[in-house]
């Protein structure tokens, strides 16, 4: 952890490169078209809630930043590199928690992050598996297979999974569906945790109370393109009702 | 070497795993027995030593390769349902390292089992298996069939119809690799010379180093959408 703070304060800031920098994406399945030009920037630190009824294309636009889907068009560009060219690299900064797990379920919860700390080239794995496990109240059980685990307990061993690697850019999807009360507490202080430790998030979101909770500032996708954008301050529950209400019924 | 690293901790992963289901060894090896078992009553092979040295390759090499499908059926199966692959395209490594890990775990599983079965084949068909030749034919073998199985794997693990999908497509591009091997075992159990084998062993030697080529230059283009 430490290291990679290190490696974070050595880079340049002269030019303060957002993020994430996404320009005129589009993505298309065949004749379904999920994103029609979404221009987004996230800067770095900054929390970035994306709200959006079902099908308004986030879980596109998550996979696309997170190097999953090709675009169709447009450019991703994570800490000024291009996501086209500098894939393999870039990928060592991004964390995500999508509907998949992302986990072997023959596998005991030691051995998946095991696993993914090799894939990452991590060091002090021992000392990490142990912090990500403590983190998420996982370390009884952390020689159990991941099939014996209770859908809660996948999640929080979902989550110690994404942010083992320390990522600087965390993208979450729709994280909180389905979480048992004590699964969405712990996401919830692991969001507390990467909001005050300067990592860069964007989060998805139905859910306007949970989406407002920690963000910066908070955007709609509509249809595949981002229908409204608007800083945190300001902003209660009441407004972003109407707001998100007048956005996603027009068009 | 970090690319070297990661292949091995996915064959790593696949070791484990397969060490506490022990699901597709079982598969396998029951599948070779019976395939073993029932070519030897339809041939009724202790009658003649003639028959048996015509029977005994393409029965070898059947048990194998359906052994081997089943293998290759789980192996990006259990990558796609709950998602890992997404875990292994998100990690920090160039994609072909998952081809070539699990190509890896594959060829490893597939001549665990060719090894358990050798003896078994010898002793049902009384011809002795335990030639060098013939294991560097195996190992030959066993590489080309797993180096195209992979990425037809990865491809139709992506599909609906996976478990039907995988053995029409993979058996006729193997096929080269099926014939050339049961011709050069048939040539060793024949007793001819190396020299008498060898363009079957080109031509193994040969697809042992093209299909991982062709996959390394695909595979990226295959995973992902
Ligand atoms: N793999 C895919 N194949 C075909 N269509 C897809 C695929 N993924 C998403 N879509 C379509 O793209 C649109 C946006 O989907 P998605 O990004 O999942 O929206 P959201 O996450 O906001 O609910 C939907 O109309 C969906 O049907
Ligand atoms: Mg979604």
């Amino acid at each position: 952890m430490k290291q990679a703070a290190e490696v974070r304060e050595r880079e340049p800031r002269a030019a303060p490169a957002p993020a994430i920098e996404v320009r005129k994406l589009v993505k298309s399945f065949g004749h379904q078209t999920a994103l029609r030009g979404v221009d987004l920037e996230v800067a770095e630190g900054e929390f970035l809630t994306l709200f959006g009824p079902n099908g308004a294309g986030k879980t596109t636009l998550i996979r696309c930043v997170s190097s999953l889907t090709r675009p169709s068009a447009g450019t991703i560009r994570l800490r000024g590199q291009d996501l086209s060219t500098a894939a393999t690299s870039l990928r060592q900064h991004i964390g995500l928690i999508s509907h998949n797990p992302l986990l072997y379920g023959d596998l005991t919860a030691d051995e998946n992050l095991r696993f993914f700390a090799r894939m990452y080239d991590l060091g002090d794995t021992e000392a990490r598996i142990d912090a990500a496990l403590d983190q998420v109240g996982l370390v009884a059980r952390r020689r159990d297979p991941v099939r014996n685990y209770s859908r809660g307990m996948v999640q929080r061993l979902a989550i110690a999974r994404a942010i083992l690697h320390d990522p600087t850019i965390m993208l979450l999807d729709e994280p909180y569906t389905g979480l048992d009360l004590q699964a969405a507490d712990m996401l919830r202080s692991v969001l507390q945790d990467l909001a005050a430790s300067n990592r860069t998030v964007i989060l998805t979101t139905h859910n306007l109370e949970q989406g407002l909770e920690m963000c910066d500032r908070a955007a709609i996708l509509h249809r595949g393109k981002v229908a409204w954008e608007g800083p945190r301050t300001g902003l209660d529950l009441v407004r972003m009702k109407q707001i998100y209400r007048d956005v996603t019924r027009l068009a | 070497m970090s690319y070297l690293r990661k292949i091995l901790a996915i064959v790593w992963k696949d070791i484990v795993a397969e060490l506490r289901t022990k699901e597709m060894f079982s598969a396998m090896f029951v599948f070779s027995i019976l395939v073993i078992v029932i070519f030897n009553f339809a041939f009724d092979l202790r009658v003649s030593g003639e028959r048996v040295r015509a029977v005994a390759p393409g029965a070898l090499w059947v048990a194998f390769a359906f052994s081997g499908i089943l293998g290759l059926n789980r192996a990006f199966v259990m990558e796609k349902d709950r998602g890992c692959l997404e875990g292994l395209l998100l990690a920090p490594v160039d994609h072909t390292a998952i081809y070539f890990g699990k190509m890896l775990s594959t060829i490893l599983f597939m001549l665990i089992v060719e090894a358990f079965m050798l003896p078994v084949f010898t002793a049902f068909f009384g011809v002795n298996l335990f030639d060098l030749r013939l294991l560097l034919i195996v190992v030959l073998g066993t590489v080309g069939f797993a180096a195209v199985g992979t990425i037809l794997s990865a491809m139709t693990a992506q599909t609906r119809a996976r478990e039907v999908l995988l053995p029409i497509l993979l058996l006729p591009v193997a096929a080269p690799v099926l014939i050339a091997a049961v011709k050069a075992t048939a040539g060793v159990l024949d007793g001819l010379t190396m020299a008498e084998i060898a363009r079957w062993l080109q031509l193994l030697v040969a697809f042992a180093v093209i299909f991982p080529a062709a996959a390394f230059m695909t595979f990226d283009f295959v995973v992902k959408e």
